[in-house]
């Protein structure tokens, strides 16, 4: 047996025929966070509903920590602490009875109830809250009681759709550090728009796009696609692109605009030095030179282009 | 589990006002209506001369306050019943329940019983206050027992129905409406063919099932009529439930 906490294998969801999720498949082992990316319809919600057992996938298999989710729901889900998109809250209760229907719902035996209650808004930063009506709480305390549920019970694997939504940069920050403490001894999927926030928590990163998985793999593979090997020069009188070519390791020039070129480099080359000499010697008149480094937003839209145009 | 689901019910209900002015409205009719049995029946049996048109205590209040009763709860029970999973619906609450450990049926049976639970706080209360007649007159218990299992009976199928109203829509007035109409039309369906007293159709009607009961009659054949009426809804309300998680 591996130890994967959880095992997508060809997920695929159809929506009267047309495919929200097709052949999703992926592993997580414990100790990772992995952040799932995509633009909006992309499948997020749809695949963390399958994950969940919120929602029968039409072909495929989910199972956590080995248990199939079809086979044996129960069991399966026992594992799982979910925060949907939409806060699953009752509104009408304080804090303390909506954490306490959780934690005996997710089969936490009586005698720890309390202590799991305390513990989960001690994580969550609720202590003052706990007998407020959870109808008169602002919306980024609301969010803190809705992961305060997810993980209540301790759970092998914690899913979160999109759970800095609403919060101020403050508790965003709470929320990352907790997100990093929980991943460090369980499992975390946490879906997000916001891409730094996955460069900061997650180890692995997939990006879906139209129901398809287009990227999957560490974070620093794509930390490592966004620095690139790429020199953005300056220059008052710049040369010609041969010139620069003839430097040891440059592969490719490009002219970005007057005066400012932007240079390719092989991997293990770093022509930066031998580019400021050469600049020096010919009186290229350098005043600035950087590495350039696309935004992952630009990697991102690269990644979800790229399959448009192979589609 | 399935008490666990029910507990949460229970307290939702006690959490908003509408579960304590229901119960306070409705034993205060009640009140209203043993109270002029009582009185009632002094009036009525003064005038009985021959034995045979005498009755006894229990017969004629309870009769009064179990009759009025299975009338009022076809109002009550839809008001109760139409939240359930409506509600829950239209909030986005369910994926809650749906993502922990507990089986679709066991949240619909644990739905159903919170309800119910709820409802027999009434059946208690009322048996209860007939058992005060006990104080100076030398009551009928058998009497009081089966009009109590009876109403029991016929609350807990209500309640089966609205919470199958109360699952395929998001709107908790158009549940309510609904169970309302579907309730009115069992109720009396045995009216529609008061000609023909044998048809399967006026067979179908709670009320003729609720009937022996309130003579103080238990009879398996009704009884097995109200279990099934509730197994059949709450087998549906599960069906729909599940396929909410099929079709999503």
């Amino acid at each position: 047996m591996n130890d994967f906490t959880v095992e997508a294998t060809q997920l695929t969801r159809l929506y009267g025929g047309r495919e929200a999720v097709s052949n999703v498949s992926f592993t997580l082992s414990k100790g990772e966070v992995l952040g799932f990316l995509g633009p909006n319809g992309a499948g997020k919600s749809t695949t963390m509903k399958m994950l969940t057992g919120n929602l029968a996938p039409s072909n495929g298999s989910v199972k956590i920590c080995g248990i199939d989710m079809i086979e044996q729901p129960k069991e399966a889900k026992a594992l799982i602490g979910y925060l949907p998109e939409m806060r699953p809250l009752y509104k009408e209760f304080t804090v303390d009875e909506y954490l306490t229907i959780a934690a005996r719902l997710h089969r936490v035996s009586a005698s720890h109830i309390k202590k799991a209650v305390e513990v989960a808004k001690e994580r969550c930063g609720l202590g003052h809250m706990s007998k407020r009506l959870i109808e008169n709480l602002s919306n980024g305390y609301q969010q803190r009681v809705g992961i305060a549920q997810a993980i209540i019970h301790n759970p092998m694997v914690v899913i979160l759709d999109e759970p800095t939504v609403g919060l101020d940069p403050i508790q965003i920050r709470d929320i990352r550090a907790l997100i990093r403490e929980v991943g460090a001894e369980r499992s975390v999927i946490i879906s997000t728009h916001i891409l730094p926030e996955v460069e900061m928590v997650c180890d692995h990163v997939q990006i879906i796009d139209k129901g398809k998985l287009v990227f999957n793999g560490s974070i620093d593979v794509l930390k490592k696609q966004r620095i690139g090997n790429k020199l953005l020069i300056g220059m008052h009188n710049p040369p010609s692109s041969d010139a620069l070519l003839k430097i040891a390791g440059v592969t490719e020039v490009e002219v970005v605009s007057s005066g400012l070129m932007r240079v390719r480099f092989a991997d293990d080359a770093a022509p930066a030095e031998a580019i400021v000499q050469a600049a020096v010697k010919s009186g290229w008149g350098l005043h600035q030179i950087a590495p350039d480094q696309t935004s992952l937003e630009d990697v991102f839209v690269q990644l979800t282009y790229q399959e448009q145009a192979v589609v | 589990m399935i008490i666990n689901v029910a507990r949460k019910e229970l307290k939702s209900m006690f959490a908003s006002p509408m579960g304590w002015v229901i119960l306070s409205l409705l034993m205060f009719s009640f009140g209203t209506y043993y109270l002029n049995g009582v009185n009632d029946y002094f009036a009525v049996m003064s005038g009985a001369m021959r034995p045979a048109e005498r009755t006894g205590v229990t017969q004629f209040v309870g009769q009064m306050v179990y009759g009025f009763a299975s009338f009022m709860v076809l109002f009550a029970v839809p008001l109760l019943s139409m939240r359930l999973i409506s509600e829950e619906r239209r909030s986005q609450t369910l994926p809650f329940l749906f993502s922990a450990p507990i089986s679709l049926t066991e949240i619909v049976l644990g739905k159903f019983l919170g309800l119910v639970a709820f409802l027999s706080i009434l059946i208690v209360f009322i048996g209860f206050m007939l058992f005060t007649l006990n104080i100076w007159a030398d009551i009928d218990f058998g009497f009081i027992i089966a009009n109590s299992i009876g109403l029991l009976l016929m609350v807990a199928s209500f309640s089966a129905l609205g919470l199958y109203f109360s699952s395929m829509t998001q709107q908790p007035v158009v549940a309510a409406i609904l169970t309302f109409i579907a309730l009115f039309a069992l109720m009396f369906l045995d009216r529609f063919f008061a000609g023909d007293p044998s048809n399967t159709l006026a067979n179908l009607s709670l009320t003729r099932h609720f009937q022996s009961f309130s003579g103080g009659l238990i009879d398996t054949g009704d009884i097995a009529y109200f279990v099934l009426f509730i197994v059949t809804f709450l087998t549906l309300t599960v069906r729909r439930l599940d396929a909410d998680r099929l079709r999503g």
